[in-house]
């Protein structure tokens, strides 16, 4: 950009308040959520669209990242879908990259640090705003643990065993904690989800306005579940 | 005039056994005929499970190593972990591919131990070409003599003891007949128990 100077600069309170901003846009998002169980990690979206004519099969929030790579990454969102698809290509070439130097997959740990600095940088940099997104971003790390990372416009990051973004996000929270246990199993670990996610769903909630990704221990890749598979699940859960 | 691979002079050989690796170079420093130190070191080690030992342009020898260290340092303070030999290997070959149309002199060779504590070897060319082998690999400006000698001495899983004496052999015979390499070997020994390093009495000529 031409411009010199940040767009992003103190208040006298010492707020950054584009980033607070950045962080109200997330708030209006849609609600995302995931969970790390012991043997892999659940990631799932309100796909909810803005009226029945829309083709719901292009729109695309769940996205794997380190797949081509060896690896098994993945990552959704709540907030912006364009600043989102930015950090999707960003994070895919960063994976990429680490696996033609290295011949193994990035980290999920690695790949969240990789992101979070272009978040920041968004930050400091001159002529531009942050992104307006609150990634999660779900994978195995280094010694095969399933993890589960927030990151913030700020660039901020956090580990999680479970969390939720978006609208709504505190009760899903509430909801989360109330369900979680430290030796949960994959499967339980989606149902989970899917509960919560209905919680405070408007309307009702189908396979097909929903998104849900699942990375597992056993076999290390991340897969976005289709319409038939979370239809499955759905209907073990009645 | 020379090739400017062969203008300092070296004789390196990596060979693996049961649950062990041996590398071993000599420790001349030339400048094409005149010898200059006998006590220059072309095997570096990275950690306890990961040797690698640098023929070629002696400038280029400890560059390199420098450059290793520095990537190696970086990676193991971000990702809290070591460098598996493999991985190694990889930025090594990643190192010198950068340099394709201007490259590093050096003819490297890989030996280590890895996750699981079987033995790892790979070699490369000046552009980073990577070879992985199961029993040794040789670089240097004595390569003829140490495959042969390798070729004949070597046999499988040998134990730490008998994979010493066979490295010894090989590269003291290779290098006998090479007017470049020699005035002294330095042989190292890797097991999951650690390293056992010793200086080879060789021929001062």
């Amino acid at each position: 950009s031409a411009y010199s100077f940040s767009l992003t600069t103190f208040s006298r309170t010492g707020k950054l308040l584009q980033i607070e901003y950045a962080l109200n846009a997330v708030a209006n998002g849609r609600t995302s959520l995931g969970i790390a169980a012991k043997d892999g990690v659940v990631i799932a979206t309100d796909k909810k669209l803005a009226s029945s004519l829309v083709d719901v099969g292009n729109v695309s929030k769940v996205e794997a990242v380190g797949e081509a790579a060896g690896g098994g990454s993945g990552m959704v969102y709540s907030g912006v879908g364009p600043d989102y698809r930015v950090l999707v290509r960003n994070a895919r070439k960063s994976a990429q990259t680490y696996y033609r130097q290295y011949r193994e997959p990035k980290p999920i740990s690695q790949l969240v640090k990789s992101t979070a600095s272009l978040m920041q940088e968004y930050t400091q940099s001159g002529g531009v705003r942050p992104f307006g997104v609150s990634l999660l971003m779900a994978g195995l790390d280094a010694d095969g643990t399933p993890k589960l990372f927030q990151v913030d416009p700020s660039g901020a990051y956090f580990g999680w065993k479970a969390t939720a973004i978006g609208k709504n996000y505190l009760n899903a929270k509430a909801f989360l904690e109330k369900r979680y246990q430290e030796d949960m199993e994959l499967e339980d670990a989606v149902h989970t989800a899917l509960l919560t996610l209905r919680e405070g769903f408007e309307g009702e909630m189908t396979a097909h306005n929903i998104e849900v990704g699942v990375v597992s221990k056993t076999d290390g890749k991340f897969r976005v579940l289709t319409p038939e598979q979370v239809q499955d699940y759905l209907d073990e859960a009645t | 005039r020379m090739s400017i691979l062969e203008y300092n002079g070296a004789a390196i050989i990596a060979m693996a056994g049961k649950d062990c690796v041996a590398i071993a170079a000599d420790t001349r420093l030339g400048v094409q005929a005149q010898t200059v130190a006998c006590d220059f070191r072309k095997v570096f080690k990275m950690n306890d499970r990961l040797f690698v030992g640098l023929g070629g342009l002696a400038t280029d020898v400890q560059t390199v190593d420098q450059l290793l260290k520095f990537r190696q340092n970086l990676y193991e303070l971000r990702e809290e972990r070591q460098m598996s030999p493999k991985v190694f290997s990889n930025v090594l070959s990643n190192i010198l591919y950068e340099k394709r149309f201007g490259p590093y002199f050096i003819e490297p060779i890989v030996a280590g131990l890895d996750e699981n504590n079987k033995p790892f070897l790979s070699g490369m060319d000046l552009i980073g070409a990577p070879v992985y082998t199961d029993d040794f690999v040789v670089t240097g400006t004595a390569t003829g003599n140490m495959y042969g000698m390798c070729e004949t001495l070597y046999k499988p899983d040998m134990e730490p003891e008998e994979l010493f004496e066979t490295l010894s052999q090989a590269l003291l015979a290779s290098v006998d007949r090479d007017a470049l390499s020699g005035w002294g070997a330095v042989v190292h020994i890797i097991t999951k128990d650690g390293v056992t390093s010793r200086e080879l009495k060789a021929r001062q000529d």
